[in-house]
């Protein structure tokens, strides 16, 4: 982006809000979507968010406004009451959690759907309008909007963030919470409630079909980077808010594309790198520890064989041995590869002629390798 | 290491006076099947209790429904004479190490320092004096070293031993442990006997879920068998006998009966080494 783009970016004051409000909803999201994740609850966010489309249509059906507090407060009360459905049926009953989310979700989204259809058909214009919540439409998100959804993330965020350590035992051991008396159903249902907050503050933008994808994504991505809860939670909100303005920013440049699919690609982008490139739980570092792991047993393979030859003959270190005995020896791998990193580490030596003999700081580290093995059956690494 | 129980009988079991834990006519059913019926078990202070019994026995389930966690059908539950509801400062529980996601992302001393959340009460965060408290009870179970390893990367043994930790914090008068050695290795299983040991040592009561019956009579004072209902509970030298393990476990005892049987049957392959009734005293 030029410096122009950008100078134009913070003169444009449409940009600027549908910035802000894709910013809040993604940080909201990505926060509350962290809990959800760890309480294997990811989807119940795609539950809520599909179960507040009839709310939405049925207040504007019932007030014909189309005020954002009240399709809000509507689109609360049927994702909230989806929710409640979903653990009512786990519940009381054998359906399996997976169906009981896949019920909910399609019967709401179904009967909002329904509801939709009924609305274009009535004879009055002012319906227009309401099928953004669909695919979200940041581009008319309005100051006032922004502050809804402000007020809504930031208090949903707030109550998590005071009762942080009873949510954060709630999440990893319920029975432990009971225990220690604290009201676990009361507890869960208001962090649904919170959820349930976070995911309607975002309908306007990035509408109910791809809402959970924002609870999902930065959560995930936050998760490949570190091993503590607080870091997560605000790297996830870090992620959350930077893929609200990249989609945001990036819908706007280009004509006609829906801001919640440009909002859910950047995340889905930060997803993607997450998974590559993270330190220690990311693809790459797990591939080049797989290769580490591999060769070091392949070096030392090589190396106890050497050390066994030579312990055959009296004088350890001067005998030399050929590469072709090593080879009967090994089970597979480049035997003369071996042979050469191995000397380069100072391990064995070349005594030319293809014969080889293994070095002092060689025979010491074959020991060291035994002698771990010995005691927990699980050779170290060598550095 | 089991010493010989001299203390009389309790007076009145049922108002729970001088006991530790006093569970009458505890029932407990899953779905019309029951798990626990009138069961009733009388554990007086001081003690480490095994609750032993076969599989599906309501091993667990007396645990959970004794700390509230799975709801009672019927019957009462006394804590040092009170109900569970105004006892919870005497209560510490163990659960079974997998009834949580080990790749929770938070570290040992963390999850230790959970034991203290009740006495901090409401929002409050735990501070210097919390970790502290933790740091050191990760140090009782030899774990210092670890505190700040994520939990997923401590092997089965070292992540009871958080979990006993924890309970160690939490520093109540009756512990309750589901199945501690299950699984663990022979540095954390000597880990947790010094605990018991200790534990007893300062006044404190024990409830152990156990599954191997060769340590009974070494590990713990009293013995409680349960088979959906109790088939019998008090010291060790009184109750672990051939008869009620029979009862207890059905015929699947094959391996114990000749255990169990303190006079080796004429012609038997009984080895003096693992007739562990050998080693209690009479």
């Amino acid at each position: 982006m030029s410096w122009d783009a950008v100078a134009a970016f913070w003169s444009d004051y449409t940009l600027r809000t549908v910035a802000a409000g894709a910013a809040v909803i993604g940080a909201t999201a990505g926060v509350l979507g962290v809990f959800a994740q760890l309480r294997r609850q990811s989807l119940l966010g795609d539950a809520v968010s599909h179960a507040a489309l009839p709310g939405i249509a049925l207040v504007f059906l019932l007030t014909g406004s189309k005020e954002p507090a009240a399709l809000v407060a509507g689109a609360a009360a049927t994702g909230w009451l989806g929710a409640l459905c979903v653990t009512g049926i786990v519940r009381s009953s054998r359906v399996p959690a997976d169906s009981a989310l896949g019920l909910v979700l399609s019967v709401f989204f179904g009967a909002g759907l329904m509801l939709l259809t009924w609305i274009q058909r009535r004879p009055d214009a002012s319906q227009a309008g309401l099928d953004r919540f669909l695919f979200g439409q940041a581009a008319t998100l309005l100051t006032a909007d922004v502050a809804t959804m402000a007020a809504l993330g930031g208090g949903a965020v707030l109550v998590l963030v005071l009762l942080w350590k009873e949510f954060k035992l709630l999440s990893f051991d319920p029975a432990y919470a009971a225990l220690l008396g604290l009201p676990v159903r009361r507890l869960d249902i208001l962090l649904t409630g919170l959820l349930v907050a976070a995911v309607v503050a975002g309908l306007q933008a990035v509408g109910v079909v791809l809402m959970s994808a924002m609870l999902v994504a930065p959560a995930a991505a936050a998760r490949q980077w570190t091993d503590r809860l607080a870091p997560m939670a605000a790297l996830a909100a870090l992620f959350g808010a930077a893929a609200g303005v990249g989609g945001a920013v990036a819908s706007s440049l280009t004509a006609r594309t829906p801001t919640g699919p440009a909002i859910v690609l950047a995340a889905t982008a930060i997803v993607l790198v997450s998974l590559v490139l993270a330190p220690r739980r990311g693809l790459l570092a797990g591939a080049w520890r797989r290769w580490r792991r591999r060769r070091d047993l392949r070096l030392h393979a090589v190396l106890l064989d050497l050390h066994a030859l030579a312990g055959q003959h009296g004088d350890p270190t001067a005998a030399p041995h050929a590469a072709a005995v090593l080879r009967a020896m090994a089970a597979g791998g480049s035997v003369r590869r071996s042979l050469r990193e191995l000397a380069g580490r100072g391990w064995a030596a070349d005594a030319g002629g293809d014969l080889w003999t293994i070095t002092a700081d060689g025979r010491g580290e074959a020991e060291r390798f035994l002698a771990a093995r010995a005691v927990d059956g699980r050779p170290e690494a060598s550095p | 290491m089991t010493h010989p129980d001299t203390r009389p009988a309790p007076a009145a079991p049922h108002t729970g006076a001088g006991l530790a834990v006093a569970v009458h006519d505890l029932t407990v059913a899953y779905r019309d099947k029951p798990v626990l019926w009138d069961v009733d078990l009388e554990v007086p202070p001081g003690l480490l209790l095994a609750v032993v019994g076969p599989n599906g026995a309501g091993k667990s389930t007396l645990l959970k429904a004794i700390l509230g966690l799975v709801p009672a059908a019927a019957g009462q539950v006394l804590i040092h004479g009170e109900p569970l509801a105004r006892a919870r400062d005497r209560v510490g529980y163990v659960p079974q190490r997998g009834s949580v996601d080990w790749d929770f992302p938070t570290s040992a001393l963390d999850v230790v320092t959970m034991g203290t959340y009740r006495r901090l009460g409401w929002v409050r965060r735990p501070g210097r004096r919390e970790r502290e408290a933790a740091l050191s009870a990760l140090e009782r179970v030899g774990m210092a070293a670890l505190a700040d390893r994520q939990i997923s990367q401590l092997s089965g043994g070292q992540q009871q031993r958080v979990f006993l930790a924890r309970a160690l914090v939490q520093d109540t008068d009756v512990t309750f442990m589901d199945e501690p050695f299950q699984g663990v290795d022979a540095v954390t299983e000597r880990a947790i006997v010094d605990l018991l040991k200790d534990l007893r040592a300062r006044g404190r009561t024990v409830v152990v879920v156990h599954h191997d019956l060769q340590t009974v009579p070494d590990y713990f004072d009293w013995v409680t068998l349960l088979n959906v209902r109790r088939i019998a509970s008090g010291p060790v030298a009184e109750v672990f006998t051939e008869e009620n393990l029979r009862l207890a476990y059905g015929g699947r005892v094959g391996f114990l009966e000749r255990k169990a049987d303190p006079t080796p049957a004429p012609g038997g392959r009984d080895d003096p080494a693992t007739s562990h009734f050998g080693r209690i005293r009479p």
